[in-house]
């Protein structure tokens, strides 16, 4: 009993973790549905608005006026992307975008440790990160609170936003702008206005992703680098797909977790580092959009 | 006026496809590698050809190789570091195993290594393509790197992880001062840059454009594409490897996975992306870019400011010119640094006049 115990234990760890990964890949998601760009910077965007929030509660304000602040400059980073990085470079191939947003990604590394400095910092949510009590005692199984509460949030934010862009006029704008900027500008869409709200979305995304893994790890520069750990989740889920994210996320949790403990030991350990990426290209190589993704079809 | 071409007949094939067709541009080249040759192990410092010549030409060896990877043949990748690394164990391992292992064979060897590698990580290319196929060779990168750790055998079983690269040795000659690595160095750049321009300009290099064009038609027109975006996996990761091995063996002086990061990998990138996609000329000017960039901003720095500035200010300024500069870049020149030489020449040739 102890054995299938342990496994339960590391499956919903892993489940767990997952469902983080797949809060930062969800800012990722958001922006290409709705203008195509494969936005590398969002890495930087969740360790910014994290850092920027703790700083803000240092210099001495409660909790939710920090949160509205923090929310307010995340917000202006995404228009302000928008306008200066993505704007001069609308109809260029998709390579050149990614590299601009990498290059974006060094600003806003540059930017967070100029006004902020560097160090570890604690960002305490009220959430212990402590196994439920209840559970503990009762079936052995050591889950923690605080990964609890943040499936509970991503959940809450992947209906959400599936509901956003599915049902509501802004979403059907959102996607159209995804498919074709020239058409959807025909027809009458606002495009600068879609994108900078998208980008304003994202950057909350980003503040809550932020925020959940700084309270789990501490508000640190190695928060940049979850942004990598959230490529595998995007490929296996698909680019387009909100839903696909947290099943993907799931997936690349788990199995990220189990393979670490049941396959690591006999290889030296230290699977993690790239179990997801592998996991990613035998994805591809079957289902290359994705589990949910739009099939992608290239017209020569 | 002064770049004229007036006047320069060529009568034969061979004088027409020639690398440098003008006689200026060949009498600039030649000038260029005596200067290189001849006076700058002369006159140059130590640190100069320790600290910045030879890092230079070895991260040029290595933004070639990426260059025709993402630059001919578009396949994006994001695993030159690891690459890298094989080269520089391979290398390691084959004159540390292989009693009386000459360097140049072993250095050789150890590309034919990473290309094998490369190929290997190339294979998701036949299927997937842009930006997923950035993630795989992301893969690539961090396998390597981990594998290259948890074996102990690539290190010899050092316990501490550090390993002291072996001497260059020509026939019996020594390669330890500056001035002798330099020459070593730069003597293998300029062949394989010769070898990387010609492959560039012939069949393969037009095979690996019509592939980054539009890779379902250069297949109906004929091009065998399995075969053409292995073969740019392998000379890419030949150049790789090449450069990883001088890098460990003529700069560093170690061997140690840790210094084959993803952040490397990413500034080879930016080499290319900088110094201008495509290009020979571009990858020596965008790595000679990325490595003065940090030492010109802490000049900059210490003339401005003073003395009285925190080491992560330093860096942290750094890093938002660096993704600054690589943002303005992309909107303003996005074929790089090699686009505006030949903007400049171009605007010789006809100056006084502007058209």
């Amino acid at each position: 009993m102890g054995g299938f115990q342990f496994f339960l234990e590391v499956l919903i760890g892993g489940l767990l973790s997952g469902v983080m990964y797949s809060l930062v890949a969800l800012g990722f998601v958001l922006i290409y549905k709705a203008s195509g760009v494969f936005n590398f910077a969002q890495g930087a965007m969740v360790f910014f608005a994290a850092v920027t929030f703790v700083g803000i509660m240092e210099l001495g304000l409660p909790f939710w006026a920090a949160l509205l602040v923090t929310i307010g400059v995340m917000v202006l980073l995404g228009m302000a992307t928008e306008r200066f990085v993505l704007r001069p470079l609308v109809n260029q191939h998709e390579i050149t975008l990614l590299m601009a947003t990498i290059g974006l990604t060094f600003v806003i590394e540059g930017v967070a440790q100029l006004v902020w400095g560097v160090g570890v910092r604690r960002l305490d949510l009220g959430i212990k990160d402590v196994p439920l009590p209840w559970l503990a005692d009762n079936t052995g199984i050591f889950i923690s609170q605080l990964d609890i509460f943040a499936a509970a949030v991503a959940g809450f934010l992947v209906a959400t936003l599936a509901l956003l862009f599915a049902k509501t006029d802004t979403g059907r704008a959102l996607r159209a702008v995804a498919d074709d900027h020239a058409a959807a500008l025909s027809i009458g869409i606002p495009l600068k206005r879609i994108w900078a709200l998208v980008w304003a979305i994202a950057g909350i995304v980003a503040l809550v992703a932020g925020m959940l893994w700084g309270a789990r790890s501490g508000v640190q520069f190695a928060l940049v680098f979850v942004a990598l750990k959230a490529l595998p989740v995007l490929i296996i889920g698909g680019f387009t797909s909100v839903p696909g994210v947290i099943v993907a996320g799931l997936i690349v949790g788990a199995s990220e977790k189990l393979a670490e403990v049941y396959i690591g030991p006999s290889v030296g350990g230290g699977i993690e580092s790239w179990f997801p990426y592998v996991l990613a290209i035998l994805f591809l190589l079957i289902r290359p959009e994705g589990l949910f993704g739009e099939k992608i079809i290239r017209r020569v | 006026m002064f770049y004229r071409e007036a006047g320069q007949f060529r009568t034969s094939y061979a004088q027409d496809s020639q690398i440098f067709p003008l006689r200026q541009d060949r009498l600039a080249m030649i000038a260029l590698l005596a200067v290189a040759f001849l006076l700058i192990p002369a006159v140059a410092s130590d640190y100069w050809l320790r600290a910045l010549l030879i890092p230079w030409l070895i991260f040029s060896l290595v933004a070639m190789g990426q260059n025709i990877l993402t630059g001919y043949a578009g396949q994006l990748s994001l695993g030159s570091a690891g690459f890298m690394a094989v080269g520089a164990f391979a290398c390691y391992n084959l004159m540390l195993r292989v009693d009386g292992m000459p360097f140049l064979v072993a250095l050789v060897l150890s590309g034919l290594c990473a290309a094998a590698v490369g190929v290997a990580f190339g294979l998701p290319s036949l299927r997937i393509r842009g930006l997923y196929l950035a993630v795989a060779t992301l893969a690539a990168q961090f396998f390597i790197v981990w594998a290259l750790d948890k074996f102990g055998w690539f290190k010899n079983y050092d316990p501490s992880g550090v390993i002291t690269a072996q001497p260059m040795e020509i026939l019996g000659y020594e390669f330890a001062s500056p001035q002798a690595k330099y020459l070593l160095v730069l003597a293998i750049v300029a062949g394989l840059a010769l070898l990387a321009k010609n492959m560039a300009r012939g069949a393969t290099g037009r095979a690996w454009m019509a592939v980054r064009d539009m890779d379902v038609a250069a297949e109906v027109m004929g091009l065998p594409l399995m075969r053409t975006k292995l073969q740019a996996f392998a000379i890419s990761s030949f150049y790789c490897g090449v450069g990883g091995a001088l890098f460990a063996f003529a700069y560093l002086g170690t061997v140690e996975p840790s210094a084959f990061t993803i952040d490397l990998s990413f500034r080879i990138l930016f080499m290319i992306i900088i110094g201008g996609v495509g290009t020979i000329l571009g990858s020596f000017l965008g790595a000679g870019f990325i490595l003065l960039l940090p030492i010109l901003l802490s000049v900059v720095f210490h003339a401005v400011v003073g003395q009285a500035v925190d080491a992560s200010v330093v860096s942290a300024v750094e890093l938002i010119v660096f993704g600054s500069l690589i943002i303005i870049f992309l909107i303003v020149e996005p074929h790089g640094l090699a686009r505006l030489w030949q903007v400049t020449k171009e605007r010789l040739r006809l100056w006084p006049f502007p058209h």
